[in-house]
């Protein structure tokens, strides 16, 4: 029986071709993303009391934990700018970055369940997770507004320009960033679980290694070409840009934002490669 | 309706829905650590050089955990739209294995499998269900699950809540639902789907017989009116029959046989029993621990034949050898009937017909009519018994299967024992 092969809508091969993502496939199952998002909102605080309202109170407290240890204690300076605003304004970054990352990086392990008996396109559970992070972000941008008038209004006035404009794009680049990385080592972990220990601690020293709690010009000014190592980064110059169009801290830097774009491009390039492979396959080995 | 016509009745179209060509399935054997790793690197590596993987050979020593095990074998077939095919088989035949392909859960190793139309799984009932959502969210989240567009589930969410029989509880949450509402609910869903092939696997299992019977009528007029091709597993000998209009059977990851269902079914019951003998050696023969051993018998020998196979009304002859224990003042023979789903189809009995001593051994010849047993094949319990003062029966030996034998009866009705059942009585007479 030789029968052209586009009368047949689907068929099922052994090994994939190195790029088969199927972004059409991802867009018919838009409803599905829907569907995710909901669940993990609802499921998220049920049964709790404060409900939803735990969006604010997680970053209202880190940033005022910041503000005592960081702040008063360690007495790091914050480039002139208020410190709780500062610090809710790169929590804020720096938190949806790692919730992208580390909520990517289960994919495969944390969906088993759920993968080993339905197929719907892999990828569909990344880009939940990545959009479900925006929800909590822009939450806590909201709350920034608010806070930012609140200080305004004694007297302790931020800066923002014209570099907001970058904002969506910065989102984005975390967005790509955190799931590219992500699913490399959702992908590794199917087989290897080695990573998924490394993920908890790796990315509370990752932070430390970015200018969240501390502006860059502080490294400068205490170690000098030290500062150089933390541009490399990429996360970092996303951070202090981000900063610097809210609140008007710092510098621009337009050549680190560049090279933090190209590492971006890798990973996530990367990532999509060894995500279609395994996709195919990992429940044989997860 | 009767279920049972419907499915024979049923005839498929003509258009080729499923290809599945040459399907292979390997897995590794044993735990992946540190140690697959180092394996997997040397296979990489040897790869990169051309040469031969050192890891390939089952046979290697230090690798034997990590062996490979071929879960499906080179499996070829094709299903025409409107079937709904029967996969039976063993545990480990690769039934399952096979489901998970088409549903696209794992790839295969080697060959290729076609599809025409939008496939739905049920593998399991509930998966992709969340115990903190309501039915009705539930619904929507499994109908996306399977591919559903939300308004496709609009259209349906009355049909699907009508169905499940949930109505009063569809906006509680799941995790409140007993384990029978859960399995109505994910049924509903996947039998409303908008799909041209469905997969199920075991899900009948759960449920109350009523809601069975809803199902399995519900997939007979999915598959008849609406065109839709099933692929069913099941270990359920009766619902295969009821729902299938073929059969294919699997064992060791190789299809033994596909075709007629009875066939089918009655291929993979007798995979790997005693097949129909002249002389049975029962001295070797497992035992049951409750019976008395006052009297054991040694064989079974058909009399005047060369096979057991028996015509009309061709009467059993046998003689069996027997060994005396214990003294026995009344011994009796039965003859417990099988069928080839193992179910007890008629028995025999020859009361009294010897006492022996300690010691001494005997030979009995028997006769037995077998008329009234529609044709088929059939397994005989033989059991020595006796009856004690209260009249019940004390068990001394019995051997299964101690004789398989297989009855052709000509009837005019054409008999069928899935239509007409096991017993063909004798006929009726017009008496005035």
């Amino acid at each position: 029986m030789r029968k052209q092969n586009s009368e047949w809508t689907t068929v099922i091969k052994p090994k994939a071709a190195w790029f088969d993502i199927n972004l059409k496939e991802i867009w018919h199952y838009k409803d599905l993303i829907l569907m995710f998002l909901k669940r993990n909102f609802n499921s998220a605080y049920k049964q709790t009391i404060l409900g939803p309202l735990w969006f604010l109170i997680n970053p209202l407290l880190s940033s005022s934990m910041y503000t005592v240890v960081f702040g008063q204690i360690a007495r790091i300076s914050t480039d002139n700018v208020p410190k709780f605003l500062f610090y809710l304004c790169s929590n804020a970054a720096w938190s949806y970055f790692s919730s992208c990352l580390s909520s990517t990086a289960s994919t495969f392990t944390g969906n088993a369940y759920l993968f080993g008996k339905v197929y719907f396109p892999r990828l569909v559970s990344p880009i939940t997770t990545v959009i479900y992070g925006m929800l909590s972000f822009f939450v806590q941008m909201l709350l920034f507004v608010v806070c930012a008038f609140v200080f305004a209004a004694k007297g302790q006035v931020i800066h923002p320009n014209i570099h907001m404009l970058y904002i969506p794009i910065m989102i984005m680049q975390m967005a790509l960033l955190g799931l590219g990385i992500g699913i490399i080592i959702s992908s590794v972990t199917t087989k290897y679980r080695d990573l998924t220990i490394l993920i908890g601690f790796g990315l509370q020293l990752w932070m430390y290694g970015t200018p969240v709690v501390y502006p860059i010009s502080q490294v400068a000014s205490i170690a000098p070409g030290f500062e150089k190592l933390i541009w490399l980064n990429p996360v970092a110059p996303i951070i202090n840009n981000f900063r610097y169009a809210i609140l008007g801290c710092g510098t621009f830097n337009y050549s680190y934002w560049g090279i933090s774009w190209i590492v971006t491009a890798v990973f996530l390039f990367f990532g999509v490669l060894i995500f279609s492979r395994v996709e195919k396959t990992f429940m044989d080995t997860v | 309706m009767n279920p049972i016509l419907n499915s024979v009745q049923s005839d498929a179209g003509t258009e080729t829905v499923i290809e599945v060509e040459n399907v292979k399935k390997q897995y590794r054997l044993g735990t992946i650590g540190g140690g697959t790793l180092k394996g997997d690197i040397q296979s990489w590596w040897a790869r990169i050089r051309g040469k031969e993987d050192p890891n390939s050979k089952v046979d290697a020593k230090i690798y034997s955990k990590n062996e490979k095990f071929m879960a499906l074998d080179g499996v070829s077939f094709s299903v025409k739209k409107g079937e709904t095919i029967g996969l039976i088989g063993g545990n480990g035949a690769g039934k399952s294995t096979l489901l998970k392909l088409f549903s696209r859960v794992t790839a295969p190793s080697e060959g290729e499998i076609r599809i025409k139309g939008r496939v739905s799984s049920m593998l399991e009932v509930g998966t992709g269900f969340h115990p903190e959502l309501t039915g009705r969210e539930n619904v929507y989240l499994n109908g996306a699950i399977l591919g559903m567009k939300r308004k496709e589930v609009d259209e349906r969410i009355e049909d699907i809540i009508e169905f499940s029989e949930c109505r009063k509880f569809i906006d509680t949450p799941v995790k409140r639902y007993s384990s029978g509402m859960f399995v109505k609910l994910a049924f509903s869903v996947a039998a409303h789907l908008n799909s041209d092939i469905m997969l199920m696997d075991e899900v009948l299992a759960v449920g109350d017989m009523a809601f069975q019977k809803k199902c399995i009528d519900k997939m007979v007029s999915v598959a008849r009116d609406e065109g839709k091709t099933i692929i069913y597993v099941s270990h359920n000998m009766q619902t295969i029959r009821q729902l299938c209009s073929r059969a294919i059977v699997l064992r060791q990851g190789k299809i033994i046989f596909d075709g007629d269902v009875e066939r089918g079914i009655d291929i993979y019951l007798r995979n790997d029993e005693v097949t129909a003998k002249i002389f049975n050696d029962y001295t070797d023969c497992h035992r049951f621990n409750f019976l008395t051993d006052k009297v054991l018998m040694d064989s079974l020998t058909v009399l005047d034949k060369e096979n057991c196979y028996y015509k009309d009304d061709e009467k059993v002859r046998f003689k069996i050898k027997m060994h005396c224990n214990e003294d026995v003042k009344e011994l009796s023979l039965r003859f417990m009937i099988h069928n080839a789903d193992q179910v007890v189809m008629a028995t025999s009995a020859c009361y009294n017909f010897m006492s022996c001593k300690k010691g001494e051994e005997f030979e009995r010849v028997f006769e037995l009519d077998i008329t009234p047993l529609a044709s088929g094949v059939y397994k005989v319990l033989p059991a020595l018994f006796e009856l004690n003062e209260l009249g019940e029966v004390i068990d001394c030996d019995g051997v299964y299967p101690g004789l398989v034998f297989e009855h052709a009866k000509t009837t005019p009705l054409n008999w069928k024992s899935k239509l007409y059942g096991d017993t063909a009585l004798c006929d009726m007479v017009c008496i005035e």
